[in-house]
């Protein structure tokens, strides 16, 4: 240990300055990161640390007496004490628990689970009803998100005209924004009592003479995917207009200008202009979008449960009724697993992506 | 020369208000779009449920009644879960400000080892799925006696939370100058009183940003408060919302009715605070 020290002191920084990372595209606007978007928010976090080493090592570190350089570094250590301890709780602890479980039979009911092998995930992976988990998440992912791309898109530059007066302008904002404002749950009710086949929605289709008789959308299996699939685009949007709405606000207007000399007309400039300058948020907006479609549980679980026979099951519900309606924990784990794996391997793409950009 | 010009002034003139007849004509159908389900909402709370169904359905009823807010609100049973929701997420929002303004001024304020680690961690968090934590949880709260216990709910939720707070306030943090809390320090006072002195009392702005989102995020959480709770007093808002729905009749009116009272703290709150809100979000996402 001894010989380690002269060192330690003057070699914190540049040891830690290598390891800047290229910060793909860290605008150094002082903004709040939106939500979970992963690599914008690591590429603030490294921000300080690009700036940081000229001002901050401490001033005199040689002559500073082990003991206070120990305590120095560490002081991080002890604000992060109370994250490092939440986290190792309730994210290390668990996952390890549920690998674990998902490697055993009858575990949390059963007091001596046996170990099981790979029996679970044989068996899950053989479900047929897991397969229709993940074909109707698929649907239902690709789904959302293209509409609320393209919901959020139009609706967004429909409320950024310079046509549009100040206060019509917040008072549409105000309107598009509604149904994110309602919990999932309230969402749920709402829709369930809108799509009652005596209900309104079904009345004024029938007035349009666009259905004949009631439909019963939420329960029968050939609307009820495309019912709950409708219920997210409409709970889901606003979250996509907002951001691309703050996006069309930060395109520079000279490069409109520049395209309107160069003679370019409204469509030519949506996407020579418009589209690449909001890529990078459709991009980050299309991660989120795919984790948070791909969680959705409760949405589900108050409409429809996964049914009629299954037609809206996700991997959610799946995994939600292996554990907690058959109480076969040690399946459910193994479906909670794979589904962890997929995630990881979503985010995993979505990182090298950003990197590679 | 003139009249041409003056020609197309008019045309263009034409056009423009044309464009203008079109684009409010789009947004009120998305207006309708947008709002219409949740005026359907509120006029289904002020029928009496007998004519919630009624064909042709109107809009407003002929006896429009507060009846429906009246039982929500009479109801100790349902006032339990609101009285519940408001207890967790209060908690869960005070919790998640002082843990994640601590971690933030490290991140801030400091170079040390495995910042990277502990900072790809804080990120990762947020794409695990919850369906995959809630079994674990539900094994580790049973056998540490915290199922069906207001903390059980509220330190799962801070994992939903902390991670989004963390990263709002270190990137507030980072707005703020060093010379700060440095001007302070060179007076002989600690990390710890520039923190308390300096930064925090002016973070306030940032505060209520995350300490807003926390709360509407604690507020709406469905799984783990179906998890983890079994008893009806237990239960918080969302769960509640979906245990009126199981009774043998649907009383519709009053399902709305509380559905409104349930929004109602996220909706008052999002107007309080739209700008920052949404200026918050908007940046980070400019920033992506």
């Amino acid at each position: 240990m001894e010989p380690a020290h002269p060192t330690a002191g003057p070699s914190v920084s540049p040891s830690l300055s290598p390891s800047v990372s290229p910060a793909p595209q860290s605008a150094p606007d002082p903004a709040f990161p939106a939500g979970p978007a992963p690599t914008s928010s690591i590429s603030t976090l490294t921000l300080t640390r690009t700036a940081s080493p000229q001002e901050n090592p401490p001033p005199r570190p040689a002559r500073m007496p082990w003991a206070t350089r120990v305590a120095r570094r560490l002081v991080p250590f002890g604000y992060l004490t109370p994250t490092i301890v939440l986290l190792f709780v309730l994210m290390v602890v668990p996952i390890v628990m549920v690998i674990s479980y998902s490697f055993k039979d009858n575990v949390i009911v059963e007091r001596n689970p046996v170990l099981v092998g790979f029996a679970n995930y044989t068996q899950i992976l053989t479900d047929p009803n897991f397969r229709t988990a993940l074909k109707n998440t698929a649907i239902f992912i690709v789904g959302s998100m293209g509409a609320h791309l393209v919901l959020g898109l139009v609706f967004a530059m429909m409320l950024n005209s310079p046509l549009l007066g100040p206060l019509t302008r917040s008072v549409f904002r105000v309107l598009y924004i509604l149904p994110w404002l309602f919990t999932i749950a309230v969402v749920a009710v709402l829709w369930r009592l809108m799509l009652d086949p005596a209900g309104v929605v079904n009345y004024v289709l029938e007035a349009a003479h666009l259905i004949d008789g009631q439909v019963d959308w939420l329960a029968s299996p050939a609307t009820a995917l495309w019912a709950v699939l409708f219920i997210n685009i409409w709970s889901g949007y606003p979250f996509f207009m907002i951001s691309i709405l703050a996006g069309l606000q930060g395109i520079p207007t000279d490069l409109y200008e520049a395209a309107a000399v160069d003679g370019a007309g409204p469509w030519h400039t949506f996407w020579n202009v418009t589209i690449p300058q909001l890529r990078p948020i459709l991009l980050s907006m299309a991660v989120l979008d795919l984790i948070w479609t791909s969680q959705q549980f409760a949405l589900i679980w108050m409409t429809t449960g996964g049914g009629p026979l299954n037609s809206t099951e996700m991997l959610s519900t799946y995994v939600y009724k292996q554990a907690f309606s058959s109480y076969e924990f040690g399946l459910a784990s193994a479906a909670a697993v794979i589904v962890l794996l997929l995630t990881m391997l979503l985010a995993f793409f979505y990182v090298r992506q950003q990197r590679e950009r | 020369m003139t009249t041409v010009t003056t020609t197309s002034f008019i045309r263009r003139r034409r056009k423009q208000r044309l464009t203008k007849v079109a684009l409010i004509t789009g947004l009120s159908l998305g207006a309708v779009f947008a709002a219409a389900p949740v005026l359907w909402m509120l006029s289904t709370s002020l029928k009496p449920n007998g004519e919630v169904m009624a064909t042709p359905p109107k809009l407003i009823s002929g006896n429009v009644s507060f009846a429906a807010y009246t039982t929500v609100l009479t109801d100790p049973d349902k006032l339990r879960f609101f009285i519940n929701s408001y207890v967790v997420a209060l908690a869960v929002t005070a919790l998640t400000l002082l843990v994640a303004i601590l971690a933030a001024y490290a991140f801030s304020r400091y170079e040390f080892r495995g910042k990277r680690l502990v900072n790809v961690v804080i990120v990762s968090v947020q794409a695990v799925p919850p369906i995959t934590l809630v079994i674990p949880y539900f094994g580790l709260m049973v056998s540490m006696g915290l199922y069906n216990t207001y903390p059980g709910l509220i330190i799962t939720h801070m994992v939903f939370t902390l991670p989004y707070a963390i990263i709002m306030m270190t990137a507030y943090f980072n707005t703020l100058p060093r010379e700060l809390d440095e001007a302070v320090k060179v007076d002989g006072a600690t990390g710890w009183t520039a923190l308390w002195r300096i930064l925090v009392p002016i973070s306030v702005p940032g505060m209520i940003a995350v300490g807003v989102y926390t709360f509407m995020i604690s507020w709406n959480e469905y799984l783990f408060a179906l998890t983890l709770t079994r008893t009806d007093d237990m239960r918080t808002v969302p769960i509640g919302i979906q245990l009126l729905m199981g009774q043998h009749s649907y009383q519709w009116n009053e399902m709305m009715a509380m559905s409104i009272l349930g929004s109602i703290p996220v909706l008052v709150l999002f107007l309080i605070f739209q700008r920052r809100f949404i200026g918050g979000l908007s940046a980070g996402a400019v920033k992506a």
